[in-house]
């Protein structure tokens, strides 16, 4: 089977655009992808699109509406926060299969503001608040203090890692975020649900990122010189856990997954140059240090204490700001970090580069669960 | 007459209130809610109802400050392995929303209340069930 490659890759700029549409943004991503490939619409044989939000409304067919109505076939994923990169698995799969040379796959999201989640559904009367809560804050803080109860973590080590993020993302332009926020500031911000304040979660945002990816064949004939092989793509859904029904697993299907990867790969974690991870809530990102293999099972407080997770240290995680600075917009996100990836080892991330990356790692988490990791290695 | 908050909250008449589980026969697993196929196992037809149990042991938690609107914060968020075995979450009450007064693995019992006073459209008011320490 051919080996694949992401041939162009592009994200706009994480931001508020309330006067602009899903279709819209979708579109300005992929001309962008496109423009970075040296191709048109008219040499794409299919097209992938990711979209939570407008989920049963044709978002793919709309964007080519505004970019170019070739007949290719188009397919809608949605997969809760995995979107972006259940859209790319797909383009990335259907290039496998043989059936295609030139895919484009986009992520688009246009977000609202507040709380996600909840338990308010349902028959009867609303749930939130008196069978505990359902908001994304929470139940991350929980899967988080899940984490404090076997190793003893800490609210501050939780903290650090919202630091470190925020920092990150003022090197990055297209984050929706350049401004420091210091330890004391993190812990001091209003706390939403325990251990985590409103700097310690995701932005809500709105944002678009695509990729045309391309058979070894196309990748040849088109010229290498900023080709980005795909070493691995995975995609895994929850396996069960005694505490699935009330509990949200994010950990078993990112080890799942990782393990399927690195083998996939021929590799292992200390092998990978940088990883971005699906830093949801700061709590999530501390689980993840492990899942993926950063550290050992309850090092990864000690990760964070160390630096080891900071530009310039051992694995640097989230160079782009991550889903807590650079913003969250659901169906992006997956694709808008193998951007960031692939940036990196085209050696052209600017002020945050890590210094020779050869291999980097994207990971993504749609709770309920859905986990997507891809491993890319520069030609 | 008070209706259960969720379909896995019994009120047997003249009985007390209990959480109902689905324990697989055969591996196990236990579950909140009917269902015909164990999820772990893939078991037909091997669920059998049980009374999950009363008490139970504090497994993780979050202190929850801002949720919608008209839900009264700060309150804790709670997850519960019942003594047993099967899984619950809830408030915890009778508590105080402070880290430093939760600790984990504290013993804690299942008690039956009305449901904060929530009703639905019709008027019904509910029974819940919330955590409270034992001291």
């Amino acid at each position: 089977m051919s080996d694949v490659y992401v041939l162009g890759v592009d994200m706009i700029k994480f931001g508020r655009f309330p006067d602009r549409t899903v279709p819209d943004l979708g579109a300005e991503a992929a001309l962008l992808a496109l423009d970075d490939a040296g191709l048109n619409i008219g040499n794409m044989e299919a097209f992938y699109c990711g979209n939570l939000g407008q989920a049963n409304a044709m978002v793919g067919q709309r964007i080519l509406q505004e970019i170019g109505q070739t007949g290719i076939p188009v397919v809608n994923c949605s997969n809760a926060c995995a979107t972006g990169a259940t859209a790319f698995r797909e383009a990335w799969t259907s290039i496998k299969a043989g059936l295609y040379d030139v895919v484009l796959a986009v992520g688009v999201e246009q977000m609202g503001t507040g709380l996600l989640g909840g338990s308010g559904g349902g028959a009867g009367i609303p749930k939130e608040g008196l069978l505990g809560s359902g908001t994304m804050p929470a139940v991350f803080a929980e899967a988080g203090m899940e984490h404090a109860r076997q190793y003893g973590t800490t609210f501050e080590q939780f903290a650090k890692i919202s630091v470190k993020n925020h920092h990150h993302s003022t090197m990055n332009p297209k984050a929706r975020y350049q401004i420091e926020t210091p330890l004391d500031e993190v812990m001091n911000a209003e706390m939403i649900s325990y251990p985590n304040t409103k700097l310690m979660c995701s932005v809500n945002v709105d944002g678009a990122a695509a990729a045309v990816l391309v058979s070894e064949k196309k990748a040849k004939e088109l010229g290498m010189q900023r080709a980005v092989r795909i070493k691995a793509s995975v995609m895994t859904s929850d396996p069960y856990q005694e505490r699935d029904l009330v509990m949200p697993d994010v950990n078993s299907c990112t080890r799942k997954a990782a393990a399927e990867a690195y083998e996939m790969a021929g590799l292992d974690s200390s092998d990978v140059d940088l990883v971005e991870l699906h830093d949801c809530f700061a709590t999530a990102e501390m689980l993840h240090y492990e899942n993926l293999g950063l550290c050992e099972d309850g090092e990864a407080g000690r990760l964070i204490d160390e630096g080891e997770v900071e530009l310039g240290g051992r694995i640097p995680v989230n160079v782009s700001g991550g889903l807590l600075s650079k913003g969250h917009p659901l169906g992006a996100t997956g694709i808008a970090n193998i951007y960031e990836v692939c940036t990196h080892l085209r050696g052209e991330a600017g002020e945050r580069q890590v210094e020779n990356a050869k291999i980097g790692m994207t990971h993504v988490i749609g709770l309920g669960s859905a986990c997507g990791i891809h491993i890319l290695e520069k030609v | 007459m008070s209706l259960p908050v969720v379909e896995y909250l019994k009120l047997p008449e003249g009985e007390e209130p209990y959480l109902e589980g689905h324990k697989c026969s055969e591996c196990g697993s236990i579950f909140l809610g009917e269902r015909n196929v164990c999820s772990n196992c893939f078991a037909r037809d091997s669920m059998q109802s049980i009374k999950l149990n009363n008490t139970g042991k504090l497994y993780s938690y979050s202190i929850v400050f801002r949720s919608f609107p008209g839900i009264e914060v700060p309150y804790i968020s709670a997850i519960v392995d019942l003594d047993g075995g099967g899984t619950v979450k809830g408030n915890l009450i009778d508590c105080e929303p402070d880290p430093d007064k939760i600790s984990f693995d504290m013993p804690v019992e299942v008690i039956f209340d009305d449901a904060l006073g929530r009703k639905d459209k019709d008027g019904n008011s509910y029974i819940s069930y919330f955590f409270k320490p034992i001291s």
